[in-house]
C-alpha cells in the first residue's frame, strides 16, 4: 500500500502549499488529512495512522513537539510510529537540536530542491523500515534528547515554589510543596494531590514545571510529575510503560516512554 | 582588557611597567645631577636609582594600604596626599641609606653644614615624586576611561540590535515570504499586493525618523500593513478592524506608537489561541486627550507569555515619556467585556489645531 502522510500547519496557505508540493515531488504519498493545530494533529494521527508526520513547531496551544510528544506517549505497539518532520519558518536554536539528533526537518519557505531531498530520504527510511522493522523507541531517545534541550523546553527557570496556593471558594489553600505527593495536568488546571486531599490550581502543567526543584520533582508523562520520594516502587510492562506505586496513596501512576528511562535499577 | 571596573586592578605586569618608567626617569636625574655638581655619573646614578626606586616602591605598593578609587587605582583626597608625602620620605630616608653603605660616606653630615643644598635636594625629589606619581595617576585614569568607552559602545550597539530584533521577528518575515514564495505560484496580483504591504512594513520599521511625529492616519496606514500579512497568514483566524474618526485622522501621533501594541495582540493574544479572534484598533477623543486602544479577543493576559509583551511595551512607554513626560499614558489591562482578551490604552495630549 503507499505511504500516507499527515500534515499539520496553522498557516492555511502554507498547509496548502506542502500539500501542492508533496504531490509533486511524491506522488505516491496519499496526504491523508491537514490539520491546524497541535491538538488535531495528535487525534487524527491517532485515528489514521499515517506514515509520515509534518509538524509546524509554532502552533496555536499545542506546539509541533508537544504533539510529536504526546504521540509517542500514547502511540499504540501494533503500529510502526511514524516518520517525523518539524517544519519550522526561524527557529536557529531548534534546527540546531534537530541537527544534533538527525531529526527531519523543513525551513520555511521550502525551496523545492530541499523538499526533493527530503522526500527522498522519507522514502528510503520507509523501505529500511520494511526490512527491518523497529520500535517506537529510537523516536523514543530522540524527542526526549529534543524535549531536553533547553531552547526548545519553553519558559526560562523561574523562582521555586515552596508554597502551592490554592484558592477554594474565597479561602486559600497554602500547600506546601513537600507535602505534594504528584502534580496532574488537567486541561488549563492542574491537580495538587497529597496524601490525604486534592486541590485544583488555576495554571498549566507546563508554566508550574519550571518552578519546581528537577531534583526532587520528576516529570513522568506529559501530564504527571510526581515527586521521588513518594515513588514506592516502579514496574514495567511489555509496552515500554512504567507503572509507579506511591507511598501514601493507592491509585497507580504511569511513567511514558518518555520517561521510562529514569527508572532503571542502581 | 574585558572590563572598565577591573582595569586598574594590581597586577605583575602593570608593576613592572611602572618600575621600568621610573627607572629610566631616575637615570635621567642622574645625568642631569652629575653634569651640574660634577660629581661621578655612577654615584648620582646609585643615589638618583635607590632613592627613586624606594619612593616609588613604597607609592606603588604602599596604594594597597588605602581604598581605592577603580577609575584610577588611587586612593583619594588625603589618603593620596599621605601616600605621595609619606613614600616620598621613606623612600628618600632608605634610598639614601643605600647610596650612602655605597659610597662609604653620610648625606645628614654633608647637610648640616650645607642646609640650603638638603633644602634644595628635598624639594627636587619631592617634585620629581609628586610628578611621577601624577602621571601614573593620569595614565590609570586614561585606560579607565578608554575601557569604559569601548565597553558603553557595545552596550550601545547591542541594544541598538535587540531592538532591531524586536522590531523585525524573523520568524514573522521568514513566515510571510513563505506566504508570499506560495502566493507567487497560485495568485501572482495578491502576492504583488502583499509585497508592497511587505515593503511598507519594513520600511516604516527600519526607518530612523523616530523623534518626529506623523498624522494618526499614517499610523493607522502602518498598523493596516500589519495587519493585513498577518491576515493572510493567519486567514479566517484574524478579523481585524481598525476604526479612526475622519476628524482626528490629522493628529500628530509618534511613529510606531500602535504597531508594537498590535504586534502584541497578534502575537500573545491571538496567535496561540486556537480559534483565533477579533482585533479592533480604535482611536477616540476624550475632552483634551487622544485614546488610542488596541483590543484582542484572545488569550488574556493570564496565559501570555512575559518577556515579548514587555520588551515592547517598555519601548512605547519610553518613547511616550520622552515625547510628553507625565501628560501621556500607556495601560494594559484585560478587557472587561463577555469577549475576554486584551486590551492596551495609549492616551496622548490632543492637538488643537494639528
Amino acid at each position: 500500500m503507499n505511504a500516507s502522510g499527515l500534515i499539520a500547519e496553522d498557516e492555511p496557505l502554507l498547509a496548502e502549499s506542502l500539500r501542492a508540493e508533496l504531490a509533486e515531488q511524491w506522488p505516491a504519498l496519499r496526504v491523508v488529512a491537514s490539520v491546524a493545530n497541535g491538538e488535531a494533529a495528535v487525534e487524527r494521527a491517532l485515528a489514521l495512522r499515517p506514515d509520515v508526520l509534518f509538524l509546524d513547531i509554532r502552533m496555536p496551544g499545542m506546539t509541533g513537539l508537544e504533539a510529536a510528544q504526546a504521540l509517542a506517549e500514547d502511540w499504540p505497539d501494533d503500529t510502526p510510529f511514524p516518520l517525523l518532520v518539524f517544519v519550522t519558518a526561524y527557529d536557529q536554536y531548534a534546527v540546531q537540536a534537530f541537527e544534533r539528533q538527525a531529526v527531519d526537518y523543513l525551513l520555511k519557505p521550502v525551496t523545492s530542491d530541499r523538499m526533493a531531498q527530503c522526500c527522498e530520504r522519507l522514502i528510503r527510511r520507509l523501505g529500511e523500515r520494511k526490512s527491518a522493522p523497529q520500535a517506537v523507541q529510537q523516536t523514543v531517545d530522540q524527542l526526549r534528547a529534543l524535549l531536553g534541550s533547553p531552547s526548545l523546553s519553553a519558559p526560562a527557570p523561574a523562582a521555586r515554589l515552596d508554597v502551592i496556593q490554592a484558592g477554594v471558594g474565597d479561602t486559600v489553600q497554602m500547600v506546601p510543596v513537600d507535602e505534594v505527593i504528584y502534580f496532574e495536568a488537567a486541561d488549563k488546571y492542574v491537580r495538587v494531590i497529597t496524601a490525604s486531599k486534592e486541590h485544583l490550581i488555576r495554571m498549566s502543567l507546563r508554566e508550574l514545571l519550571p518552578q519546581l526543584d528537577a531534583q526532587r520533582f520528576w516529570q513522568v508523562h506529559r501530564g504527571t510529575v510526581v515527586q521521588a520520594r513518594c515513588v514506592q516502587s516502579a514496574r514495567r510492562e511489555d509496552t515500554g510503560k512504567v507503572f509507579l506505586t506511591l507511598r501514601g496513596r493507592s491509585e497507580k501512576v504511569v511513567a511514558s516512554r518518555l520517561y521510562a528511562h529514569l527508572f532503571k535499577g542502581m | 582588557v574585558s572590563n572598565a571596573a577591573d582595569i586598574n586592578r594590581p597586577n605583575v605586569a602593570s608593576f613592572a611597567r611602572h618600575g621600568a618608567l621610573v627607572a629610566v626617569f631616575n637615570q635621567l636625574i642622574a645625568l642631569a645631577l652629575s653634569y651640574i655638581t660634577d660629581r661621578p655619573l655612577l654615584t648620582t646614578m646609585v643615589y638618583s636609582q635607590s632613592i627613586g626606586l624606594s619612593i616609588w616602591a613604597f607609592t606603588d605598593f604602599g596604594r594597597f594600604a588605602f581604598p581605592r578609587d577603580p577609575r584610577t587605582g588611587w586612593p583619594r583626597g588625603w589618603h593620596a596626599l599621605a601616600l605621595t608625602v609619606g613614600g616620598t620620605v621613606f623612600g628618600y630616608v632608605l634610598g639614601t641609606f643605600i647610596g650612602d653603605a655605597y659610597c662609604q660616606c653620610s648625606t645628614w653630615e654633608a647637610w648640616s653644614s650645607a642646609p640650603r643644598r638638603a633644602v634644595a635636594y628635598i624639594v627636587l625629589t619631592l617634585a620629581a615624586s609628586t610628578l611621577v606619581s601624577l602621571f601614573f595617576y593620569n595614565r590609570g585614569r586614561e585606560e579607565f576611561h578608554r575601557a569604559r568607552l569601548a565597553e558603553a559602545e557595545g552596550e550601545v550597539s547591542l541594544s541598538k540590535l535587540t531592538l532591531l530584533q524586536s522590531q523585525l521577528e524573523p520568524h514573522m518575515l521568514f513566515n510571510t515570504l513563505a506566504n508570499l514564495r506560495v502566493l507567487i505560484g497560485v495568485d501572482p496580483p495578491r502576492a504583488q499586493l502583499m509585497l508592497d504591504r511587505l515593503i511598507a512594513y519594513l520600511r516604516a520599521t527600519l526607518s530612523a525618523s523616530r523623534a518626529t511625529l506623523h498624522p494618526l492616519s499614517e499610523e493607522f496606514a502602518r498598523v493596516d500593513d500589519y495587519v493585513q500579512l498577518m491576515k493572510v497568514r493567519m486567514g479566517e483566524r484574524l478579523l481585524p478592524r481598525l476604526e479612526l474618526p475622519e476628524e482626528l485622522a490629522a493628529q500628530p501621533v509618534p511613529p510606531l506608537v500602535l504597531q508594537p501594541l498590535v504586534e502584541n495582540a497578534i502575537k500573545h493574544g491571538l496567535e496561540p489561541n486556537v480559534s483565533g479572534g477579533k482585533l479592533i484598533v480604535s482611536a477616540a477623543r476624550d475632552r483634551d486627550q487622544l485614546v488610542l486602544r488596541v483590543r484582542d479577543t484572545g488569550v488574556g493576559l493570564d496565559t501570555a507569555s512575559g518577556d515579548g509583551t514587555r520588551f515592547g511595551m517598555q519601548q512605547v512607554r519610553e518613547r511616550l515619556a520622552t515625547l510628553y513626560g507625565d501628560k501621556a499614558t500607556l495601560e494594559l489591562g484585560s478587557a472587561d467585556d463577555a469577549e475576554g482578551g486584551t486590551m492596551a490604552t495609549v492616551r496622548v495630549p490632543l492637538c488643537a489645531t494639528p
